[in-house]
């Protein structure tokens, strides 16, 4: 998949970069990208476009990847990841076109959205936001803080994805910080919770479908996912959160892509 | 020197902000449960479709303040200068000031003048925070009329805005039309010994304290500073040169405030002797007016620091 050898190239290339948590949320991008958002590649800022907002600002590889990749941005520019005078910074900022917020501080993804939702409820217009956040950025509170107020104000033109991958910075979250039981706490602040296999392309599609016709209430969708999903050394392994491959890995993750 | 009308600022505020409200259908506001303190609850009364009580979670306000802003509304932030600023820092800074978005954030209770509630609840780092952020206009209105005319500007300007507002009735400094410009400092009585730099409600001491010299013989300029960030350096610097010693006040603690921008400015451009008048510490429970008794930002303390910043005149 280009996507993902994109991701495992240009962190490489950059030699860092965050490329466990990119290649767990490939397919919940290439879903939206794909099949699911309405969107121009040539006019980035249309006023009707669904958003997209990467709320765990780290993986931006695979949302660089993703925008090249549908015609944003040309694919070349991939390898000036991280590097200077690029647009492609270390975290996602609305310097790269398609990139909808400045992120990289964890858990501010969902406000933002909510705010884009209701000015676009003000506005008259249909468009809808989707915003991915980590299963470790639910340790921040304002994730709450957010959660408790789409519901308040009834945002069902949000959708929020959880990119459950298991593995947090230090470690594995169930270590670092328990979670569970995750969907009782998001239905419990009023969300509509679904349930997938984060990495079964059909799934992801029904579980949006179902979220675009819930009405009065935001929906989220808990994508089970493998943390470094398709190079064998990276997944499950909490090393490749913030590390890059090095040269010999990148020949053994490229060959494995390949298959 | 005769009586100074009072005037509330954060009440003027809420005014101000219905009527531009009226004018301008982008214009969403937002606060965190404190809606009637800062009287946004006048818009929210009026436009209730654009009107978002988000409890008490100012994290969540400021970043939802960034995505209304980066959909094209003009989104003012509403709360006290303790949580309007230290509490959701990191949310102004990434989500706000980082990507430069169109948000305005005007905090009411600044200063210790709130009086009784305590150190707790006394700004006085809030222009330190502010002003530490590279891409934000930061405005402290003198009075109720220079407010208005802060309010206005902050709005037709595109950008990130900080407007520092107070608790109680301030010295009505303005009796005619107000001239305001971000940026511009704004000269309020000329002199020749010495500059008193003021900002906010202080500028109404620095005023009484200049007076107070004219009787004793030294000539006073006065300077209303009420943008902070970006500071009128070429004032500040005319009035080092012109007058030859500077005296700043701030109710604000001293380090990282008006007084901390002002040295830096002179030291640069045209380095004279520097007093502060300002906080030095936090504050305690009390009446506001005992309050900056208590802590010396008094007229008489004013007057005292020209007269040392004349003395070390070389």
């Amino acid at each position: 998949m280009d996507v993902r050898r994109d991701i495992v190239q240009m962190t490489s290339a950059a030699n860092s970069g965050h490329p466990g948590g990119s290649l767990s949320s490939v397919e919940i991008l290439t879903a939206l990208y794909g099949c699911v958002m309405r969107h121009d590649p040539s006019d980035p800022r249309w006023p009707d476009r669904d958003r997209f907002i990467l709320s765990k600002g780290h993986a931006c590889p695979v949302l660089y990847a993703t925008l090249a990749r549908f015609g944003y941005l040309p694919v070349e520019e991939l390898k000036t990841f991280r590097q200077l005078g690029s647009r492609l910074q270390g975290h996602a900022h609305i310097m790269t076109p398609g990139v909808e917020m400045s992120a990289g501080s964890l858990g501010q993804g969902l406000s933002f959205g909510i705010g884009m939702a209701l000015a676009g409820r003000l506005d008259r217009k249909d468009y809808r936001t989707y915003v991915l956040l980590g299963d470790g950025e639910c340790d921040e509170g304002q994730v709450w803080e957010a959660a408790m107020s789409a519901a308040h104000y009834k945002v069902d033109t949000v959708t929020a994805i959880v990119d459950r991958n298991g593995i947090q910075n230090d470690r594995f979250v169930s270590q670092v910080m328990e979670i569970e039981p995750l969907a009782d706490k998001w239905r419990a602040f009023g969300w509509h919770v679904l349930d997938v296999d984060g990495h079964d392309h059909a799934q992801v599609l029904k579980a949006l479908a179902e979220a675009k016709a819930t009405v009065g209430k935001p929906t989220v969708i808990i994508a089970r996912t493998v943390k470094g999903k398709g190079v064998s050394f990276m997944e499950n392994n909490p090393d490749f959160h913030g590390r890059a491959a090095n040269k010999d890995e990148l020949v053994i993750a490229l060959r494995e892509l390949e298959g | 020197m005769q009586k100074l009308a009072m005037a509330s600022t954060r009440e003027t505020f809420g005014k101000a902000l219905l009527e531009l409200g009226r004018e301008n259908q982008d214009i969403v506001v937002l606060g965190a449960d404190l809606n009637k303190s800062t009287f946004a609850n006048m818009f929210g009364n009026a436009f209730p479709e654009r009107y978002f009580d988000l409890g008490a979670a100012e994290q969540n306000m400021m970043s939802m303040a960034a995505g209304f802003a980066s959909a094209g509304k003009i989104p003012v932030c509403t709360t006290f200068a303790v949580f309007g600023t230290g509490r959701p820092f990191d949310q102004i800074r990434t989500s706000i000031a980082q990507p430069e978005l169109n948000v305005k954030i005007v905090c009411t209770h600044a200063g210790i003048s709130v009086g009784e509630d305590g150190k707790s609840a006394h700004g006085i780092e809030d222009l330190a925070l502010m002003t530490a952020l590279p891409t934000f206009t930061v405005v402290t209105p003198s009075d109720a009329p220079e407010t208005v005319e802060a309010v206005k500007a902050a709005l037709r300007h595109r950008g990130p805005v900080y407007i520092r507002l107070y608790r109680p009735a301030t010295p009505v400094v303005h009796a005619g039309p107000v001239k305001f410009e971000l940026g511009k400092a704004e000269v309020l009585r000329q002199g020749k010994d010495a500059t008193v730099i003021a900002c906010g409600a202080m500028v109404a001491v620095a005023l009484q304290a200049a007076e107070a010299l004219q009787n004793e013989g030294v000539s006073c300029r006065v300077l209303n500073m009420s943008t902070l960030q970006p500071l009128d350096e070429p004032c500040v610097e005319a009035a080092a040169r012109e007058t030859g010693a500077i005296v700043t006040v701030e109710e604000h603690y001293l380090h990282g405030g008006l007084g901390s921008l002002v040295a830096a400015t002179v030291a640069r451009r045209a380095p004279v002797p520097v007093e502060m008048v300002g906080l030095t510490g936090y504050a305690e429970s009390g009446r506001g007016d005992q309050l900056l008794e208590k802590y010396g930002l008094t007229p008489a303390n004013v007057a005292a620091a020209v007269k040392r910043a004349i003395q070390r005149k070389r």
